[in-house]
């Protein structure tokens, strides 16, 4: 019966968008709606297929195959943005890499680059968060996924969203707010998404036969909260037209920005470190085979974080339209949460405690150990850049630029790929990696990688800073923008060699992955070997 | 008073208060007497079921040690 009301609904999306492509009033409108029909066809044919089999439910069995999916689109995912991000690096210092006149536009910066940040920060960052914690939520609870196959509608739904973003940057669907850039069709259907991934864990969570919510699935809950509520306040707007992709904000002037950068600086805070730490507490200690170094101070660090990083998003606005207490506001919680942001690092560093050695002989834990490194110096830089005096230096220059990527390429990129690696032969029940010696040279490449481009951007960011506040005697200024952007040429280049570096090392990290599955047998342990009784 | 100024009095006097006070609460709850033997317990948690979900019908999975 349920089947029969899916194949219902399907049809009818598949009609509507196909009626909705015909009336649509811009090409990524059109576009995008013709994808959406073409995935309700699909999994119309899908349902179709099979209905009316009877599914066993292998209640006393993980939910896995969602978790091994997940993994590969994380590893697809991310080579896709590290190579967008290396074309719009190039294209920063070789302008004529914009192929303006060959692609009429639509593969310039300015199209690039909103389809680079989103595909590393929604399509391979969400993809790993999604795809970990439905791992992580199930070890944790000792219960299988809620839902049966709700969570395959979570990932398949949520690469949905990835494919419409994307095609709809390229054509010209923006709403033009930074992380929150797809339109209102692609927010109404990510909300959804959202809202059956927030059952699918807290269901989980429920029915678990641990007495006790491990502290990893308090990070990842808070996420995906906190990601609904911003997702939905930030995209409050009203479409033109049901049948065009353009749609007006609700919020005007300085409550707009406002609400944008409480929504930005969260996206921050919570999808890329309050989702990443969930990681962290449970792949640091199952890598290090030794529990979390203090569970107080886990509990502390997550009560702290959730407290403060709500209120640091308006150090974006210091010096424009902001009230004065607002950005001061802002400011104070952010050099604040520089206290539960190194008291997470050095509870994530202490698990190895005793077991040091590890570093050298694991590179793994190697890999998670420099990311709760980068985790700390970003957490360093970020409060100090906040400051008002720093930023009225720093705001609008390349060391922005600079130290979102050593959180993201260090902290975030790190982490994932550790537990890319700690999850794969797991999940295709190997028995260890295809080569460690391959980690290594992922490691190193990854590492030196991003100290070039920090390293680049803190000089060009500085200097950029520099340049446009020298005055001459006559209090005239000394330098035009466009000196600034001759002068960062060395540093761009630089930059570009350091993100060929770190998508060279994600390259070789899925050869890795696909070798250990493809190139090994299966060793046959107890656990997937017993069929479900 | 217009409504904006009514929410700002209470977001920085009442409101702080009561936010400090669950914070202050919550570290306290963490450094009760007795946590310690709990908190040593929940830290395993990652270690007790990497196979397999606990049996249905057994409630309070507590693995090895851990006293209910």
């Amino acid at each position: 019966m349920w089947d029969y009301i899916k194949l219902a609904v399907l049809g009818a999306i598949a009609v509507f968008a196909a009626i909705a492509a015909n009336y649509a009033r811009d090409l990524a409108y059109m576009v995008n709606a013709l994808t959406v029909m073409l995935a309700a066809a699909i999994t119309f044919v899908w349902v179709l297929r099979r209905i009316d089999t009877p599914r066993p439910q292998d209640s006393n069995e993980y939910l896995d195959g969602v978790v091994r999916a997940g993994v590969i689109a994380t590893a697809f995912w991310g080579v896709v943005g590290f190579l967008v991000g290396v074309t719009v690096a190039f294209q920063l210092a070789f302008p004529a890499l914009n192929l303006s006149e060959l692609a009429h536009g639509y593969l310039n910066f300015g199209k690039l680059r909103p389809l680079h940040t989103s595909a590393v920060i929604f399509a391979f960052g969400g993809n790993a968060l999604i795809m970990s914690s439905f791992y992580v939520v199930q070890r944790t609870s000792a219960a299988r996924l809620w839902g049966g196959n709700l969570a395959w509608f979570v990932f398949w739904g949520y690469q949905l969203v990835i494919v419409l973003a994307a095609t709809g940057y390229i054509l010209g669907a923006t709403q033009s707010k930074e992380y929150a850039e797809p339109e209102w069709y692609v927010d109404w259907w990510l909300t959804i998404v959202w809202v059956a991934y927030l059952a699918v864990f807290l269901g989980t969570i429920i029915k678990r036969k641990e007495p006790h919510i491990y502290v990893a699935n308090w990070f990842y809950l808070s996420f995906i909260v906190t990601i609904a509520m911003l997702h939905v306040v930030n995209n409050l707007a009203i479409p033109v037209s049901v049948f065009g992709s353009k749609s007006v904000q609700v919020f005007a002037g300085v409550q707009d920005a406002m609400t944008q950068w409480w929504y930005g600086h969260n996206a921050v805070g919570f999808f890329l470190t309050a989702g990443f730490l969930g990681m962290m507490y449970y792949f640091v200690p199952k890598q290090a085979e030794r529990p979390v170094f203090s569970y107080k101070l886990s509990i502390i660090h997550f009560w702290a974080l959730i407290f403060l990083y709500i209120w640091a998003g308006p150090h974006h606005l210091h010096y424009t339209a902001l009230p004065e207490w607002a950005s001061t506001l802002g400011m104070v919680f952010s050099i604040i949460l520089w206290m539960p942001s190194w008291g997470g690092m050095i509870n994530g560093l202490m698990t190895l405690s005793g077991a040091w050695d590890k570093i050298r002989t694991d590179p793994v834990i190697r890999m998670m150990v420099i990311s709760i490194g980068f985790y700390g110096m970003s957490t360093f830089e970020g409060p100090m850049m906040s400051i008002k005096a720093v930023n009225s230096l720093s705001h609008y220059t390349d060391w922005t630029i600079g130290h979102v990527h050593s959180g993201a390429l260090g902290w975030n990129g790190m982490i994932t790929f550790g537990a890319l690696y700690f999850l794969v032969p797991r999940l295709w029940n190997r028995g260890g990696l295809y080569s460690l010696k391959l980690v290594s040279w992922h490691f190193w490449l990854a590492t030196i990688g991003i100290v070039l481009y920090a390293a680049s951007m803190w000089v060009t960011g500085i200097m950029e800073g520099l340049m446009w506040r020298e005055v001459d005697a006559n209090g005239f200024l000394v330098n035009a923008f466009a000196d600034t952007v001759s002068a960062k040429f060395p540093m761009y280049v630089v930059r570009g060699l350091g993100g060929v570096m770190y998508l060279t090392g994600a390259i070789i990290m899925v050869y890795n992955l696909w070798a250990t599955v493809a190139k090994q047998s299966a060793t046959a342990t107890a656990s997937a070997a017993v069929p479900a009784e | 008073m217009d409504v904006y100024s009514l929410f700002r009095e209470f977001a920085d006097s009442w409101a702080l208060l009561a936010l400090v006070l669950v914070f202050v609460g919550v570290v306290i709850w963490a450094f009760r007497p007795g946590s310690r033997k709990i908190h040593d317990d929940v830290a395993n948690i990652p270690f007790r079921h990497e196979d397999r979900p606990a049996p249905s019908g057994s409630t309070g999975a507590r693995g090895q040690g851990g006293a209910k």
